[in-house]
């Protein structure tokens, strides 16, 4: 079969890909690794186009190149013959693109389908997005988290998603393509991983200042990880009795007091039902990034963070409250308590 | 001496402008050859404003994480280089073209409305003139309930929803202040300016072609600008009908894309790409007719399969209107939608091919004359190969899923409207050069202008297709270090300075040998076409009297012959014939009557930016003011005769 053939061209793909990478490498957001099924249909209908491409490049820009250095003037040129045209010719290369677009249009179609397609036995996980950050809810655990979508390996995920204010763009580049998260609409997603892995998100469509900076990551889990890290964010956060004089425990006082709280959850402590407008603290210090996965989840961050959110996220909601050294302190050491 | 007939200046509110010098006659003229010429210098000023734009944002991403711009001040940078680029800089300088040449072209002494035209011109202007005074006028801050660590300055205050505006982003609730209604109102502006010209055209090319001109003997670059004014004519009233809904939602309360007034955010980008992907034809469709006649010329062969071109443009240009959806395929459409919009991209790709294999069926065989406009014309074609065949991948639906949004799509459509509309207009500008001006352009100036521009455009967009497939998100204000992306976006930079030093070598040969260029005959290139046939620069009448023509490519086949081999040969007669041809375009042996200036047009469309600002900052007194305008402007029109009675004793020699 002619797809087949294409493919045997995949030692040329590998030489292109190496002489490119040359500058680039580890790429989190590279399109071109794929790290699971849906991707990797998606791959594999890229090169088959990309090698046709090729070809026409190849034939067109030569024919153009030959065409002028044959064809340059030079002193005992003679004057061409005027030809006017040529039907055979014309016809030829009107039909001979047609088949080629047909050859390609059979697979395409069938990818959009099978991608469309809601798999068997998924994981379903609701995607809704802010300005500027992803929420995930699991519904069938009563799982409510932001920033690190957890996935099981080896499992199909099917996210349904939409948008709490304007348009956004899901896209984890190495599972799979994008899709727009719209309010007052659901559009739907398929992931799948190959194994464990962590994975890049960023949103694509522009949804203002501080589009670049919604981000990210995606991590997939074997089966007992995974159940692992369900049953431990299915816990409420502890709270710390008021006579407890560690700094988490001031920490605490700080985030019921300065303000936090109006919208912030953590289950266990402040956990009035009702979604609020920014993250779900209660498993904190369990992801690795924060603030739309712009940031990593380190002391020294998050110390810039709590200064003065807009500094670091032009637009953001969470307002700068004018919080102390030692209130940043106590409220960070109350973070990483939240595991 | 001239027998240019003085009209009967009679007043109606003014007395009719009598300059034919000095800046008063460029304000008041209805010659199609000023309007061009003036279209021409506003679009490249605007060209070069948008071009300091995309300065401004390639050192922004030079580095990661930079913090050359503010986020505000990126995103308004990137909104005003697309809004600008588009509608004030390509869009205009076609119109340049095409208003000098058309008439040019078809024999006829002007457009049909040449008053029209000044209007479309002034309007135009106006409507530039009100977009970039957000600058001064316009605020933009954070969405509502957000916070900003600094002030947005006045490079901030410009609109900052993208020159897609895509909802609700765009809308006031994330966008407030009055920068997207400075966007919004200004496009509505260009939008009326582009009708009105699209329809003069039309009746233009329609009624005013000379004797024998039938449509199938009209030049490529006159069919181009036909297809063109029917794109604009079906495209822009969608686009204006989705931006009045814009600024009714941002001004008035409506909610026609607002989810929580029951509008539909993807409503806006179905209105905006049915008018969007027209435009992309609106845009590269005169580069097309430009290289479709430059190509032969240089070639000294006839266009391969004129009928063929002629019908692949209009082809592209109906098909155009059934393709809006892929800009759309991450977007909230289904699966049927997706595959039907992907195969309809595809069959675009049909007659695009045809036109290309057909141009390179015209140099194949030819005596190619390698001089700075064939350089840019075949330049076009490379460059506007690599443009489509990466359009064709999108056309693959699941692959663009990830393509879309990336800076692969920023390479593919640069390749196109750079690669391709910008190269094809800059061969036209040295082209017709000498017709224009009367002098000749610097031939060695404008090789370094090709080859400069050929290296920094190839190296500021051929590695964003690899940034693209590398995971750079478009629009993004900064991007992380983890990513591994500095290094190509350093070499994109230095490309983009490269096109700049590029565009300098260009300023300056067009300075020079406007001023100091050996005089131009009034046939440099051994042409085909008829605007070969008069002096150069061409005389206010154009034709001393109104050609006949006999065939396509009349003027070669008044110069040549075909041997037996059909190779051309020259006809004795040519050289008397040629002299004859300048003598007579010089000196006309009948009385010419020529539409007499006005003032009307300028202030006619001096009433739509009040009108606009009205609207921004709801005020009776400005509309008052700008309804004012519009009065004057068209009861004085309305009153005043095209051309003054001529009483035959005002006659002179």
């Amino acid at each position: 079969m002619l797809v087949k053939k294409i493919f045997k061209l995949k030692n040329l793909k590998y030489m292109l890909l190496v002489f490119l990478s040359a500058c680039i490498e580890n790429a989190p957001l590279d399109s071109l690794s794929p790290e699971g099924p849906y991707a990797r249909s998606i791959d594999e209908l890229f090169w088959i186009t990309f090698w046709i491409a090729v070809v026409i490049f190849v034939i067109v820009q030569g024919a153009l190149l030959l065409s002028v250095f044959v064809y340059k003037e030079k002193p005992d040129s003679p004057e061409p013959k005027q030809i006017h045209g040529n039907t055979k010719l014309e016809i030829l290369w009107t039909v001979i693109p047609v088949l080629i677009l047909a050859a390609i249009a059979v697979p395409t179609v069938r990818t959009i389908f099978d991608l469309a397609r809601e798999p068997e036995n998924a994981l379903k996980i609701e995607v809704i997005g802010h300005q500027w950050w992803f929420e995930y809810k699991y519904p069938d655990y009563g799982i409510t988290t932001a920033n690190v979508l957890v996935i099981p390996a080896d499992r199909p995920v099917r996210l349904e998603m939409w948008s709490n204010d304007v348009l956004h763009n899901y896209w984890v580049p190495k599972l799979n393509g994008k899709r727009y998260l719209v309010p007052g609409q659901t559009t739907y997603l398929n992931l799948h991983a190959d194994s464990p892995n962590e994975f890049w998100a960023q949103c694509g469509e522009y949804c203002g200042l501080s589009h670049s900076k919604m981000r990210g990551r995606v991590l997939s889990m074997s089966q007992s990880d995974f159940d692992a890290w369900v049953k431990n964010q299915q816990k409420d956060a502890v709270a710390f009795s008021t006579d407890d004089l560690s700094l988490a425990a001031e920490g605490q006082q700080v985030y019921l007091n300065a303000g936090c709280t109006q919208c912030h959850v953590i289950n266990g402590v402040w956990d009035i039902q009702g979604d609020r407008i920014a993250p779900n603290l209660t498993h904190f210090a369990n992801r690795n990034v924060f603030a739309g996965a712009a940031l990593k989840n380190n002391p020294e961050n998050l110390t810039k963070w709590l200064a003065n959110p807009a500094e670091l996220k032009p637009g953001t909601f969470m307002p700068n409250l004018e919080l102390t050294e030692s209130e940043i302190n106590a409220l960070i050491a109350y973070l990483e308590t939240l595991k | 001496m001239t027998k240019i007939i003085e009209p009967n200046k009679q007043s109606n509110i003014f007395k009719r402008p009598s300059s034919e010098t000095g800046i008063w006659s460029w304000i008041t003229t209805v010659d199609h050859k000023r309007i061009g010429i003036m279209y021409g210098y506003a679009a490249f000023f605007f060209l070069l404003i948008g071009g300091l734009e995309a300065l401004v944002l390639r050192i922004q991403l030079s580095q990661p994480d930079n913090n050359f711009l503010t986020a505000a001040e990126y995103n308004a940078m990137f909104t005003m280089h697309g809004t600008t680029m588009i509608f004030l800089a390509i869009m205009p300088i076609s119109a340049a073209f095409f208003n000098y040449l058309l008439p040019l072209q078809i024999g006829a002494r002007d457009v049909a409305f040449p008053r029209l035209n000044a209007l479309s011109f002034w309007i135009f202007i106006f409507g530039g003139a009100f977009l970039y005074s957000t600058f001064i006028f316009g605020t933009a801050g954070a969405p509502d309930g957000g916070y900003l660590a600094e002030e947005v300055g006045w490079l901030g205050s410009a609109p900052n929803g993208g020159w897609f505006g895509y909802q609700p982003n765009a809308g006031l609730k994330y966008s407030p202040g009055t920068a997207m209604d400075y966007w919004a109102i200004g496009l509505q502006i260009l939008g009326i300016a582009s009708l009105i010209s699209a329809f003069n055209f039309i009746t233009t090319i329609i009624n005013m072609r000379t004797k024998g001109m039938r449509f199938m003997r009209m030049p490529v670059f006159t069919w181009m600008t036909f297809a063109v004014s029917f794109l604009l004519a079906f495209s822009l009233p969608i686009i204006a009908i989705a931006l009045f809904y814009v600024t009714f939602d941002r001004k008035f309360g409506t909610t026609f894309f607002l989810t929580e007034g029951g509008g539909d955010p993807v409503l806006w980008q179905h209105l905006f790409w049915l008018f969007g992907h027209p435009e992309v034809y609106i845009l590269i469709l005169p580069a097309f007719g430009i290289v479709s006649e430059v190509l032969p010329t240089f070639a000294r062969k006839p266009l391969f399969g004129y009928a063929a071109i002629v019908f692949a443009g209009f082809g592209i240009a109906f098909i155009g209107f059934g393709v809006w959806a892929h800009h759309m395929f991450a977007s909230a459409i289904s699966p049927v939608a997706q595959a039907g919009f992907g195969l309809s991209t595809m069959v675009i790709a049909v007659p695009t091919g045809v036109k290309i294999f057909n141009w390179l069926g015209t140099i194949w065989g030819g005596k190619i004359k390698l001089n700075t406009p064939m350089l840019f014309s075949l330049g076009f074609i490379g460059m506007f190969v690599i443009g489509g065949l990466s359009g064709v991948t999108h056309s693959v639906v699941p692959a663009d899923t990830q393509q879309t949004d990336t800076y692969y799509i920023v390479a593919h459509f640069h390749y196109v409207l750079f690669g391709g509309a910008l190269f094809g207009i800059f061969s036209g500008l040295y082209y017709w050069f000498p017709k224009v001006w009367g002098k000749m352009y610097n031939e060695t100036l404008g090789k370094i202008h090709f080859w400069l521009m050929l290296i920094g455009f190839n190296l500021t967009f051929g590695p964003m297709h690899w940034l693209g497939l590398q995971g750079q998100v478009r629009r993004t204000w900064v991007y992380a270090e983890e990513t591994n992306l500095q290094f190509w976006n350093i070499i994109v930079t230095i490309g983009a300075f490269i096109i700049a030093v590029s565009i300098i070598v260009f300023m300056i040969n067009w300075i020079f040998s406007k001023r100091n260029g050996e005089k131009a005959p009034f046939d440099p290139w051994d042409a085909r076409t008829i605007e070969w046939t008069i002096p150069s620069p061409t005389p206010v009448w154009n034709f001393s009297k109104a050609p006949e023509v006999k065939s396509l490519d009349d003027f070669w086949h008044s110069k040549y012959d075909e041997d037996e081999d059909g190779r051309a040969v020259r006809k004795e007669s040519t050289d008397q014939m040629l002299v004859e041809l300048e003598e007579e375009g010089l000196n006309p042996s009948e009385n010419i009557v020529l539409p007499n200036p006005s003032y009307f047009p300028i202030l006619l469309a001096a009433g739509l930016p009040f009108l606009g600002y009205a609207v921004i900052y709801k005020s009776i007194p400005l509309a008052l003011i700008g309804t004012l305008f519009l009065l004057i402007g068209g009861f004085g029109w309305g009153t005043e005769p095209l051309e003054e009675e001529v009483e035959e004793n005002l006659e002179h020699e």
